[in-house]
Order: structure tokens, then sequence, then C-alpha cells
């Protein structure tokens, strides 16, 4: 493995990914690695593969498959698990449906992104993981400038703001109760520009859809959604044919197109600095309400 | 590119979230959507102009109470650096949170209302930059606006904050700037309404501190965090330690010792991020291959041999104190220091100061939140640390309640 003389990256920001994965890999007995095929949870298994080099990354990856991913994604994944040798666990949305426990939103705005914390909570106790590893960001959203590197989870996966403990230097208490696990993000103090920098520096492979590609899409408050099965449209909502990327990758039925020509990296980094709207500006998930995430949060939303 | 890690702190009202919104919003690190949710929160609010304090803002109780209540941390960046704002809670009862913040950060912004001037929670503000020995203290006396841009009112405070740092013994250095936050007065742009102020302006000031070097000259301390072994046939002899390089540099062929066993062994192989290199320096996650199996575990501390530190199991310490459990003498506790975790018994409470009149009560039996003091701690096996004034990567550690899971307490080490 190799990194570039010159970084336009700050390196740092690498040092202290891998100081926390290791932490995790020494402090708790079952981790896991949250994988959902997005850019962001690619650098994390990329970060896992340099903090144990030589040695193979010594847990493995978890991916909630809501059934309504891009097939991009799916197929991104299973080749990322051959090729790094990481042990990869799936479980499906569509099982908690089935089993009962949660039900199919209805209406246009219905996705399966609330669905998924039920299949999380039930892997997590299924699996016993003590912690689980994933690609947050305290930039992406406003609730989640607060967020700690450890962040303790109770029994129903719970996220109290007013209970967090203090994180002071660069130590972090991992100690739990039984039953109570910990969602941890290395990559907290990176930004999204740091992120596609890292991309960048360290040659990494991402799935297509991150970069330009025609696609159906239809238009629905001023953004573009990817045309699919599982979208429920209106007769006005008609079908067409757009150049577009996802900045983010979320379902299909709640991740936006942005408009754009880049089909290279340096071109999505450029279009990234002159940006004139948000990541999470394209996901409808947080649009819903001003507090949408942090409401999210506490019921045990990743 | 760099990384300047920078706290803020300041009163309720003194207008900190704003001057984090302006500097966000001067720099072009709000995009669009952002700025229109804040456009949007403003009106709803009945006000006239948009309040960039709410870029910040981000819990809904603070939304609600107006205040905010915990530690956010705010990204922006220039061509030149990175900088991460932890933009700590101002209020007495956020002591915690503010340590809690400015322990991560090079470079502290305290605000002041030039209407209020020096009040309680300045002293408070610079207490904890000493207690954190913070390198650079910058002193925004902020709403010059209300206070008719008065080189005399600026004046006045300058002296007499500097009056209250002499008296509390903080040794950083000390910038001030005249500021209207709201505005963007001397934050990224220097104002047109104070003519007379022909300093740096805030922004102008951060990009121009010097990221700490110091980290690299002190002796080595390298924590062992973790043990590599691959047991694959290509890498069947591999063994490798990894963990952070917390002070110093370390070069391959030198000789190190592994403490507690004494035991000495060369710099066979290291790695910085998975990279072989020749030599690290502080802060890099690195891992390091020895030329002799020296039996060495998580939590051992490897240094170098012409700098070694010693191993004390009886410390003195200034605790601040941060859970809402109080601390009572002969408790024991887990003492977290850097990675390496052992049992710890505060045998004796020295004192407590008393942070409004600065003087060391005596004969305190107790700690409660947000109190800070010395104390003597006694270790269930030997601590490889250094005091905080000779090395703060060395010298800090934790209290974490074994039945609460909490951390309760942050240490610095005054003596050994």
């Amino acid at each position: 493995m190799s990194i570039p003389t010159s970084s336009v990256f700050p390196r740092a920001l690498e040092h202290e990914a891998i100081y926390i994965i290791r932490e995790v890999a020494a402090q708790f007995e079952n981790p896991a690695l949250l994988f959902s095929g997005g850019k962001d949870s690619i650098v994390l298994v990329h970060l896992a593969r340099k903090a144990f080099y030589p040695a193979p990354v010594p847990f493995p990856m978890l991916h909630i498959d809501t059934g309504h991913n891009f097939p991009e994604t799916i197929a991104f994944r299973d080749r990322l698990a051959a090729e790094t040798g990481i042990q990869l666990l799936v479980r499906y949305v569509q099982d908690s449906i089935d089993a009962g426990k949660v039900q199919e939103e209805t209406g246009k705005y219905a996705s399966r992104n609330m669905l998924q914390t039920t299949t999380l909570l039930d892997a997590i106790s299924e699996l016993k993981l003590d912690a689980c590893m994933g690609g947050a960001r305290r930039d992406e959203e406003k609730a989640r400038a607060k967020e700690r590197i450890f962040s303790v989870r109770d029994d129903f996966g719970q996220w109290d703001a007013k209970k967090q403990r203090p994180e002071l230097f660069d130590m972090l208490n991992g100690k739990i109760n039984i039953g109570e696990n910990v969602r941890v993000f290395p990559i907290s103090n990176w930004t999204e520009l740091d992120v596609w920098n890292y991309i960048r520096e360290e040659k990494l492979a991402l799935p297509s859809i991150y970069f330009a590609h025609k696609r159906f899409v239809i238009e629905r408050d001023g953004l573009y959604w990817p045309a699919s099965p599982y979208l429920n449209t209106t007769e006005s909502e008609v079908p067409f044919e757009a150049t577009v990327r996802f900045r983010t990758v979320g379902d299909m039925t709640c991740t936006a197109a942005v408009l754009s020509e880049a089909d290279t990296l340096d071109g999505v980094i450029g279009e990234i600095e002159s940006a004139v709207i948000s990541e999470r500006g394209a996901r409808i998930d947080d649009k819903r309400s001003e507090a949408a995430m942090e409401k999210r949060k506490q019921v045990g939303y990743f | 590119m760099d990384v300047l890690k920078i706290a803020t702190a300041g009163s309720v009202d003194d207008g900190k979230s704003t001057l984090i919104g302006r500097l966000l919003f001067d720099t072009k690190s709000i995009t669009k959507d952002r700025l229109e949710a804040v456009e949007a929160g403003s009106r709803r609010k009945g006000l006239d102009f948009t309040d960039l304090s709410l870029l910040t803002d981000g819990l809904i109780a603070e939304r609600e109470q107006g205040i905010t209540i915990d530690v956010a941390h705010i990204y922006f960046a220039t061509p030149s650096r990175k900088y991460i704002i932890a933009d700590s809670p101002g209020h007495v009862e956020y002591t915690r949170n503010m340590i809690t913040g400015a322990s991560h950060s090079e470079a502290f912004i305290v605000l002041i209302d030039a209407r209020k001037g020096v009040i309680e929670q300045t002293r408070r503000h610079l207490f904890i930059a000493r207690l954190l020995r913070i390198r650079t203290v910058f002193v925004c006396i902020n709403k010059m606006d209300l206070a008719g841009f008065s080189e005399t009112v600026f004046e006045g405070i300058r002296a007499d904050v500097k009056r209250l740092a002499e008296t509390i013994g903080l040794e950083s250095t000390l910038e001030f700037v005249p500021a209207v936050a709201k505005d963007g007065d001397n934050i990224a742009l220097a104002s047109e309404r104070m003519s007379w102020y022909t300093g740096k302006t805030l922004l102008q000031h951060l990009e121009e501190l010097p990221v700490q070097k110091n980290q690299d000259l002190l002796p080595a301390r390298f924590p062992v965090q973790y043990v590599i072994r691959p047991h694959s046939d290509e890498h069947h002899d591999f063994r490798g330690y990894a963990g952070k390089l917390e002070s110093g540099c370390l070069r391959k062929g030198q000789e190190v010792m592994a403490l507690p066993s004494g035991r000495t062994a060369v710099i066979r192989a290291l790695y910085a991020a998975a990279q072989e290199v020749d030599e690290v320096s502080a802060g890099q996650s690195i891992t390091l291959e020895l030329d002799a199996d020296l039996d060495i575990s998580r939590g051992n501390m490897i240094v170098t041999t012409d700098a070694a530190c010693n191993g004390s199991a009886s410390l003195q310490a200034t605790l601040a104190w941060m859970d809402d459990k109080k601390l009572t003498p002969g408790s024991a506790y887990l003492l977290q220091h850097g990675i390496h975790t052992v049992k710890a018994k505060i045998s004796a409470i020295e004192n407590r100061v008393n942070i409004d009149t600065l003087e060391n009560e005596e004969g305190v039996s107790s700690f409660g939140l947000n109190d800070i003091g010395r104390v003597h701690l006694k270790t269930a096996r030997p601590l490889f640390a250094d005091t905080f004034a000779q090395n703060p990567h060395n010298g800090a550690f934790i209290l974490v309640d074994e039945f609460s899971n909490n951390t309760v307490a942050a240490g610095f080490i005054e003596t050994l």
C-alpha cells in the first residue's frame, strides 16, 4: 500500500480513523463494520485494511439490505467482499416485513428507510454485536455534529443526546453493560470533500452510479428521482432520460440524483468544490422536517 | 494540508454561534440548501435578518431554548487549512463540555460582549485555557456596534483581560480582536467601521497560527494499542506493534525499550498507515517490528532508551469532575491513560479551586459536577506517564466509574 507524496487530503484524519478502528478491535469482543455500499463505508473498509495490515481485517461487514438498493451497489458489495476476503453478513428488511415486525409505508414518499432500523436492531441482537462501525460524518447534518465517536446505545438502540459521555483528548471509553452496544464513527471529522480527495489519492473504486450516466428519472419537488419499480409515482410524473450522478447512495426510493456530466473523479470533485446543494440535500428522507435526523437517531436509526 | 482544531467558548447571548456561522458564511462553507433552511428558520422566528446562529444550534432542545447545550463540531476550510471547531457551551453547568471541547484544541476563541466586558464566565474560560495549557487564546470582543465602535471600550476590556490572565497564571499567547459577528466586522474582512483597529482579522490570525510542531520534539511515547499477528504463509513471522505515536519521532534502526519490562530491541521496520517508511512522527498511526521478541502486549509503552519515563503507582493530579454522582475519597475507579486502563483509588483530596476567587479551598470532602481540584491517586499497577506540563500527550487521563461505565473526570498529572 502506498500514499502519494503531496496530499490535498489532510492525512491527520487518516491516522485518527485508523486509531479509532484499532481501538474498536481491541476494546470489543464482537464488532462489525456496517456496510451500506456508499462511498463512506467503502472508505471505512479501506481504512480497516490499513489498520491491520498485513493481517486480515478482524471483523465482518454487515449490510442491511432493504431490497430497494441500486443493483450496482449490490454488485459492488459482493465484489469488494470477494476481493478483500472480509466476511460479509447480509440481513434483509424483506424478512422483517414477512415476519410482520414492520409494515411497508404507503403513498408517494414511501420508502424502507425507517424500516431498516428494526432489521438492524434485530441483527445486532442476533449476532450479539457490541460495536458497529459506520461511515457517518458530523458535517452531514446538524444533529450528527454533536455525535460522539463512541456513541453508546441502550437495549432499544436509542441515542440520548443529553446523556452522552464526554470524550476527552483521544481517549475512547467503550465500556458498556450487557445489552448495550456502541456505534462508532471513525470518519466523524471528515467532510464530503475530504472523502472524495481520499478516494482520489488512494485510487479507490466506487459503484458506477457515483459517476455521470444516462438514467430514467422523474422530477419531484425540484429533485430528480431515479425511476424504479419501488417508487410510487403519480400520472403527471413521467420518467425521462437524463445524464445524472448520485452524491450519496441510499435506497432508490429516497436518493435523488443531480444533473451532471462528471464521469471521472476529477470531474466529480470539481463539481463538489463549487456545489450549491449540500450532500444530504439530495436525501429525501431528511427533508421531511428540519428535525428529521435527530428524531430518527433517537429511535435507533444509524 | 494542515488541520487546526479550535475550541470556542462564550456566554449565553454573546454571539458565539453567530460568530461561527459568520466564519462559515464568509469562507463560503455554507451550501445553498443550508442557507435557505436558515433563512426560512429566521423568518419563522419573525426576524428581519438571517440568523447565522441557526447554522450550528443543532439539537431540538436547543432550538426551543435558544441556547447551546453540548459540544458541536463544525468544519470549514480555506485553500490552506482545514478547521475543526468544537463549539462548546459557555455557562457554568456546562464547564464539563467546555473542557471536553478544549481538550482536542490547539487554540481557544473566547467571546466577550463589549457592553458587559469581563464577567465571571470569562474568568472560567481563561482558567480552563490554563488548565489545558492551550497555546493561543483569541479574545474576540463582540457586539462592538452596541458599544459605539469605541476604541476606549476595546482597550479597557483588553487591559482587564490581561490583568485577569496574569492573576490566573495563564501562559497562553493572547490576541484581541474587536468584532461585530452579526455583520462580519473583523471576522474574515477588516471592519470599515473600526478604522482605529489595524490588527489582523480573526480569520487572518487563524490562518497564520503555526500548527503544533512541539509534539514532535518531545521524547517518543508509543503506547501499544494492538498486536498484529497475521499467521499467514506470506507473513508467517510478522509481529507488529500497532498504535498512535503520541509524541516524538521514531526511526528505523533506533534502539527502543518496552515498559514495564525494561527490555530493549532495535526497530526493524516501520509503517505509517500501512506504508513502509524510515521515520514516523507524532500523531501518526504506526506499526513497528522489532528485531527481538519482547513479549509486548496492549497497554505496554515503547520509548527510546535515551528518554524513558519512570513508572509510578502514586501520583498527584488535578481533576475536573464531570459526573452528577459525586467523587468520594477512598472510592475506586478505572483510570484510562491513553489506551491503557488500570484500577485506581483516590486516596485524598488536597484542595478544590474556587474558580470565582481562584483560591484553593482546603478541607474539601468531595467533588461535585464541574468541580476542579487537586487529588492524590494510587494505581494498581505503575503508570508510565509524564506530567501534563512536560508532555500533555502522555500526561492526561480519564476516570471511568466501574458501575455506570461513565467517564466521570478528566485528570491532569502534576507529579509522579
